[in-house]
């Protein structure tokens, strides 16, 4: 194969993986909305522990996920600063049947629940301190 | 159940990134040149750190040799164990491309180079590590063939 060949296989490759990474930097952490129609709802018996008065942060990571032992200390400060608020972590291997039910594809994957256990928003990826403070805001209102 | 708690290493999270960029060059130098020694090169790098651990990888020892007297001391510590399974996923394509260049398969050779490379570049310049994003996938779908 001709070096130009390569040449431009390595053009391609790196301008994929800049657009692949600058899409996923855009998106990485957002809270979204749980999907219409989807509606799913958890309870203290599916977690193995009790929900939150007000609300429940659910992380769900695995042992190689790099960004999830950030994204706990952020959960953790953020539960501990408010009453009622619970942050309940979730090995992904050892509970395949929630990451199946709750469609996780990624870790971390944060969700946040209502009183209810009704899953209110969701993110992929580490989320930011006011993207958690503003789902909690939302949950805490409904 | 707390996760990452049992007694594992903890390095510097600069050093994984340094190794990314030379792994970037590296990959990309494989690339241009479709040499199959380069990327069987690439591959005992890859084999050192995910086997024995990432200090034992080579550019470990030039992160820890060159580059950390140069920075200041890092403001955290990260688990050693997502960027060494990224390593061994790093392994996988190196030797599937270096089979495919020695045996005269050349596309296979170019495919799994330019994924290892696409991968190298991403944690290198996002500090996004693909290969820990895929092992739940992995995870999940293993669980589904068992």
């Amino acid at each position: 194969m001709s070096e130009l060949t390569g040449l431009l296989v390595l053009a391609v490759v790196l301008a994929a993986a800049t657009a692949f990474g600058l899409v996923r930097a855009a998106r990485d952490g957002r809270m979204r909305r749980a999907k219409p129609g989807a509606a799913l709802r958890l309870t203290g018996a599916d977690l193995g522990e009790p929900l939150g008065g007000q609300a429940t942060l659910v992380q769900f990571s695995t042992d190689f996920c790099a960004n999830c032992p950030g994204t706990r200390r952020l959960l953790g400060e953020v539960a501990a600063d408010r009453p009622g608020v619970r942050l309940v972590e979730i090995d992904a291997e050892e509970r395949l049947d929630l990451v199946r039910r709750a469609d996780v594809m990624r870790t971390p994957t944060v969700l946040v629940l209502d009183r209810h256990g009704r899953v209110a928003r969701r993110s992929a990826g580490a989320p930011s301190r006011s993207e958690v403070l503003a789902a909690l805001e939302l949950v805490s209102a409904s | 159940m707390p996760l990452g708690s049992s007694g594992t290493s903890r390095i510097d999270p600069r050093g994984p990134r340094f190794a990314a960029s030379l792994t970037t060059v590296v990959l990309a130098l494989a690339l241009v040149t479709s040499s199959g020694a380069l990327l069987a090169a690439q591959g005992v790098v890859f084999a050192l750190g995910a086997v024995l651990g990432l200090r034992f990888s080579p550019y470990g020892f030039l992160f820890r040799r060159l580059v950390r007297p140069r920075l200041g001391p890092p403001t955290e510590l990260e688990d050693e164990r997502p960027p060494r399974f990224a390593q061994a996923v790093g392994l996988a394509f190196a030797l599937v491309g270096t089979v495919g260049y020695l045996s005269g398969a050349l596309w296979v050779g170019v495919a799994a180079t330019a994924l290892a490379l696409a991968a190298a570049f991403l944690n290198a310049v996002f500090g996004y590590c693909l290969g820990c994003e895929v092992y739940l996938l992995a995870v999940r779908s293993r669980a589904r063939l068992s």
